[in-house]
C-alpha cells in the first residue's frame, strides 16, 4: 500500500448521528445484498472461463459495499448510472439475477434481449440508466439525469458512479462545473479502486484526493472507506440529503479494491498478489459486516439460511441464462428507430 | 457428489492453454474465491480461483501440461453442492462451441438484410405534397424560430439549451424571443462546455424530456460526437428497446463566408453514417420550419443541419398552424425530363440556378431537394431517374465517402439499367477550405461546375 499510509480512513471532521447509522435488519439486508454479488459475480467468472460469456467482463468482486450502502439511502425514482462495471449496480437497484446473467450470455430472455452485453444494460423500472462502455460519458449523462430532476423538480436525485480512471476524462470535470452551476442533484461516486486497468492512480492522477476534484466548483467531497458498508451508507445519507434538500451536486470518493482483473482477460501484472490478498483478509466488506452481524448476535445458521438463499438465486440465474434462447435472427433489425408518432 | 472444476479461457479465442502450476494439493480445503491454479496462455498467465467451496479431492491434470483444453476437467472438488450449477449442461457445451464459421456469419447478414423492414419514415413517397393553404414570405431564421416556439408552447417537455441561446437572443439570432416567452427554465445559456452539455442533454432525453440543443456551429458538435453518437444513437438498441432518446441537435453546418478550415465543413455524411440518427438538411424557410417542427417530435435523435448563408433568404411558408413535414421524404422542386440534379441544404439552391441556365441552353433539369439525408428517399430519386436516365448529385462537403458517393451507389444498385451515363458528383474539393477569397470560392461547388456536370451525362 505505497502511497498513503492510512487509506481507508474516513476522515475524522465528519461525524455521525446515531439515526443515520444502519440498524440491524438494514445491514442484515446490505449483507445480504452484497453476498448476492460476490457470488453472482463468481458464478458470471466461471460462465466466461466456459466460454459461455463473450467479450468483455468486468467484475465487480471486492467493491460491492460501494453500491449496497449507496442504494440503501435512496427512494424510488432515483437514478442511477454507471460504467461496464455494472453487474453489482444492476442487481443493488433491484433488477434481476436471471436478466443480468442471460444478457451476460447474449440471450433473449437478457434485460437488453442480448443485444447489450454485460456491459448495456438498462432498466427505467429501476432507475437504472446503464451500462455505458464509454469511460466518463456515463458522468454527463448522470448529470443529465438530474437535470431532468431539477426540469421536473421531482425531488429525485441521480448517482453517477465512475472509477478513479475516468475522473481524468475532460468531461467529467465538464460536468461538475455543470451541475454546481445548475445546482442538479447530482452525487457523483468516484469508484477509487487503485487501478484504471493496469495504471495506479498515482500514475494517472497528480492530486492526491480525489474528493477534492469538484473543489473548483464549490463541491462537498468526501473520502469514505468503500469497503464498509456502514460507512457507505451514512456517506450516501449525507449526500442524499444535500442533494435533496436543493444544495447541488455532492462528491463521494470511495475508497475499493477490486479483487479480480480489471477484465476477465487481465492476468494484473501490476499489482503484487500480496497486495490483493491483503485487502481480502483485511478488510473484505462482506466479513467486516459478517463480524459486526456476529456481534450483533446474529448466528452461523442465520447467515447460512441467507447463503443458501444467495446461491439458489445465482444457480437458477446461471440456468436461466444457459437455457434462454438466442435472440431471434429478427432482432438483428429491431430497436434501431422508435416508430414516428 | 464431487464437482468438477474446469480448465478456464481467459479470453473468447482462447481454446487451449498450460496448466503452469497448482497452489492446493489434494486433501486441502478451498473456499470461494481461493486461488487453486494457475494457467498459461502465450498472451498471459492467469490465477484460477475457485468457485465452490470442498475438499479438493483429485487433479486431474498435473501441473506443466500444455494443451489443456478450455472446458475439459482439470481437478475435482468433493463436499461442494450437487454439480448441477458448476458442472455445465451438455446444451451450454454446445453453445459454448466455436464463433460460426464467417460463411455463416455472412449468410446471417444476408438474410437480414433481405428481411430488413423498408424505411417507414417515407410511408407515402409517391403521393403528392399536401397543400397547406395560404403562404407568407419568411426568413429561415423565423421559419426556425417559429418551428421551436411552436413546439415548445405544444409541449412542456422541450427546452432549448446552448451556448448564447438565451440572453444574447441566440449567436444567429435563431433563437430571439424565446427567453422572453419561455423564461430562464426552457431557455438555457450553456457555458462553453459542449461535450458535457451535450452528454447532459442526452441523458436528460433518456428520462423521456425533448431537449433541443443548438450547436453554435456543428463544427463544435465534435466535441460532442461521442455522445451523439454512442450514446444517443446507439442505446435504444442496446437497451432492447427500452430508451429512446427524443432530442433535437441543430445548428449551422458547412461552409459560411471566409472563416477557415476549422468552421467550414459539412457534416451531413459524418451523420448520415450512423445507424440510430436522423439526419435532415432544410433549405427553404418552409423545410426550416416542417422538418423542424418534425425533428422535435420524433422520438429518436435527430440531426438538424442549418446553413448559416441561408439564415436570412426568405421564402414562401404556409401560415396554418400545423403546418409540418414527414421525415424522410424528398421534394421535387422542379420537374425537368433531361437529368436528375439531386442536391440538399443551399445547394438545392444551386440546382435551382443551374436547372435556370440549362433551360436556356434547351436542356430540361428535375431538382430533388433531398430534406431528410437518413432516412433517403430513395424511392423519389430512382423515380425521377428512371425518367431522366440522367443524375448529378450536388453537396458541398468532400467527395470521399460523401453523401453523393452514397447516392451514387443506391442508385446504382437500384436503376443501373435506367442509366445512360454514369452518375457524376459536384462537391467541394478535397482539401481543408482555405481563408483566402479567391481559393475558397475554387474550393466550393460553383454553378459552372453544376452546368458542366450536366452537360457531361447529357453528353451536349
Amino acid at each position: 500500500m505505497p502511497a498513503d499510509a492510512t487509506p481507508f480512513k474516513r476522515r475524522p471532521k465528519i461525524t455521525t448521528s446515531k439515526e443515520m447509522q444502519m440498524g440491524h435488519n438494514a445491514l442484515l439486508r446490505a449483507y445480504r445484498d452484497m453476498l448476492l454479488i460476490r457470488r453472482f459475480e463468481e458464478k458470471a467468472g466461471q460462465l466466461y472461463g466456459m466460454g459461455l460469456i463473450g467479450g468483455f467482463c468486468h467484475l465487480y468482486i471486492g467493491q460491492e459495499a460501494v453500491v449496497v450502502g449507496m442504494q440503501a439511502a435512496l427512494k424510488p425514482g432515483d437514478q442511477v448510472i454507471t460504467s461496464y462495471r455494472d453487474h453489482g449496480h444492476m442487481l443493488a437497484t433491484g433488477m434481476e439475477a436471471r436478466g443480468v446473467m442471460a444478457e451476460l450470455t447474449g440471450r433473449i430472455g437478457g434485460y437488453s434481449k442480448g443485444k447489450g452485453g454485460s456491459m448495456h444494460m438498462f432498466s427505467r423500472e429501476k432507475g437504472f440508466f446503464g451500462g455505458h462502455g464509454i469511460v466518463g460519458a456515463q458522468v454527463s449523462l448522470g448529470n443529465g439525469l438530474a437535470f431532468a430532476n431539477m426540469y421536473r423538480n421531482n425531488g429525485q436525485v441521480a448517482l453517477a458512479y465512475f472509477g478513479e480512471g475516468a475522473s481524468n476524462q475532460g468531461q467529467v470535470f465538464e460536468s461538475m462545473n455543470l451541475a454546481a452551476l445548475f445546482k442538479l442533484p447530482c452525487i457523483f461516486i468516484i469508484e477509487n479502486n487503485k487501478y484504471g486497468m493496469g495504471t495506479s492512480v498515482e500514475r494517472a492522477s497528480a492530486s492526491r484526493d480525489l474528493s477534492k476534484n469538484g473543489s473548483p466548483w464549490g463541491i462537498p467531497g468526501e473520502q469514505i472507506d468503500g469497503m464498509n458498508v456502514q460507512s457507505v451508507y451514512e456517506a450516501a445519507q449525507r449526500a442524499v440529503a444535500h442533494c435533496r434538500a436543493g444544495n447541488g451536486p455532492y462528491l463521494l470518493e470511495m475508497k475499493t479494491y477490486r479483487y479480480r482483473g480489471h477484465s476477465m482477460s487481465d492476468p494484473a501484472k501490476y499489482r503484487t498478489r500480496e497486495e490483493v490478498q491483503k485487502m481480502r483478509e483485511q478488510h473484505d466488506c462482506l466479513e467486516t459486516a459478517r463480524s459486526a452481524l456476529m456481534a450483533q448476535g446474529i448466528t452461523e445458521p442465520d447467515l447460512k439460511a441467507l447463503d443458501d438463499e444467495v446461491k439458489a438465486i445465482v444457480t437458477d440465474a446461471a440456468d436461466f441464462a444457459q437455457t434462454s434462447p438466442e435472440p431471434d435472427e429478427s432482432e438483428l433489425w429491431t430497436d434501431i428507430l422508435l416508430e414516428t408518432k | 457428489m464431487g464437482v468438477e472444476i474446469l480448465m478456464p479461457a481467459l479470453s473468447p479465442t482462447m481454446t487451449e492453454g498450460k496448466l503452469a502450476k497448482w497452489l492446493k494439493k489434494e486433501g486441502d480445503t478451498v473456499k470461494s474465491g481461493d486461488v487453486i491454479a494457475e494457467i498459461e496462455t502465450d498472451k498471459a498467465t492467469m490465477e484460477v480461483e475457485a468457485v465452490d467451496e470442498g475438499v479438493l479431492t483429485r487433479i486431474v491434470v498435473a501441473e506443466g501440461t500444455e494443451g489443456v483444453a478450455v472446458n475439459s476437467p482439470i481437478a475435482e472438488l468433493d463436499g461442494g453442492k450437487p454439480a448441477a450449477a458448476s458442472a455445465p449442461a451438455p446444451a451450454a457445451r454446445e453453445v459454448s462451441a466455436p464463433l460460426p464459421e464467417a460463411e455463416d456469419h455472412a449468410a446471417v447478414a444476408e438474410k437480414g438484410a433481405k428481411e430488413r423492414p423498408s424505411v417507414p419514415a417515407s410511408p407515402a413517397s409517391s403521393a403528392p405534397e399536401k397543400d397547406w393553404g395560404p403562404t407568407k414570405s419568411i426568413t429561415v431564421r423565423e421559419a426556425l424560430r417559429d418551428a421551436m416556439a411552436a413546439e415548445m408552447r405544444a409541449d412542456a417537455d422541450v427546452f432549448l439549451i446552448g451556448e448564447e441561446v438565451a440572453q444574447y437572443q441566440g449567436a444567429y439570432k435563431i433563437s430571439q424571443g424565446l427567453l422572453d416567452e419561455f423564461g430562464a427554465k426552457r431557455v438555457i445559456d450553456m457555458p462553453i462546455t459542449e461535450h458535457g452539455f451535450t452528454g447532459m442533454a442526452v441523458g436528460a432525453a433518456f428520462t423521456g424530456l425533448k431537449p433541443i440543443v443548438e450547436f453554435m456551429t456543428f463544427n463544435f458538435s465534435m466535441q460532442a460526437i461521442d455522445q451523439i453518437i454512442n450514446s444517443a444513437a446507439k442505446t435504444l438498441y442496446m437497451s432492447g428497446g427500452q430508451l429512446g432518446c427524443p432530442i433535437t441537435f441543430r445548428g449551422p453546418n458547412g461552409a459560411a463566408s471566409r472563416v477557415g478550415a476549422q468552421h467550414s465543413q459539412c457534416y451531413a455524411s459524418w451523420y448520415a453514417h450512423c445507424p440510430g440518427l436522423k439526419v435532415l438538411a432544410p433549405w427553404s424557410a418552409a423545410d426550416a420550419k416542417g422538418l423542424l417542427r418534425a425533428a422535435i417530435r420524433d422520438p429518436n435523435p435527430v440531426i438538424f443541419l442549418e446553413n448559416e448563408i441561408l439564415y436570412g433568404q426568405s421564402f414562401e411558408c404556409p401560415t396554418d398552424d400545423d403546418f409540418i413535414l414527414p421525415i424522410g421524404k424528398a421534394k421535387v422542386e422542379r420537374e425537368g425530363t433531361d437529368v436528375t440534379i439531386v442536391g440538399f441544404s443551399i445547394m438545392v439552391g444551386m440546382a435551382m440556378q443551374a436547372a435556370e441556365k440549362l433551360a436556356e441552353q434547351g436542356i430540361s433539369a428535375e431538382v430533388i431537394n433531398l430534406r431528410s439525408i437518413r432516412p433517403l428517399d430513395i424511392e423519389t430519386i430512382v423515380r425521377s431517374v428512371k425518367k431522366t436516365n440522367r443524375v448529378v448529385t450536388l453537396e458541398e462537403g468532400w467527395p470521399f465517402a460523401g453523401i453523393g458517393s452514397e447516392l451514387a451507389m443506391q442508385i446504382v444498385e437500384n436503376c443501373f439499367d435506367d442509366l445512360d451515363a454514369p452518375p457524376v458528383r459536384v462537391h467541394g474539393l478535397d482539401v481543408p477550405m482555405p481563408y483566402a477569397a479567391n481559393l475558397e470560392k475554387l474550393a466550393l461547388p460553383r454553378l459552372e461546375n453544376v452546368i458542366e456536370a450536366v452537360r457531361s451525362v447529357t453528353y451536349r
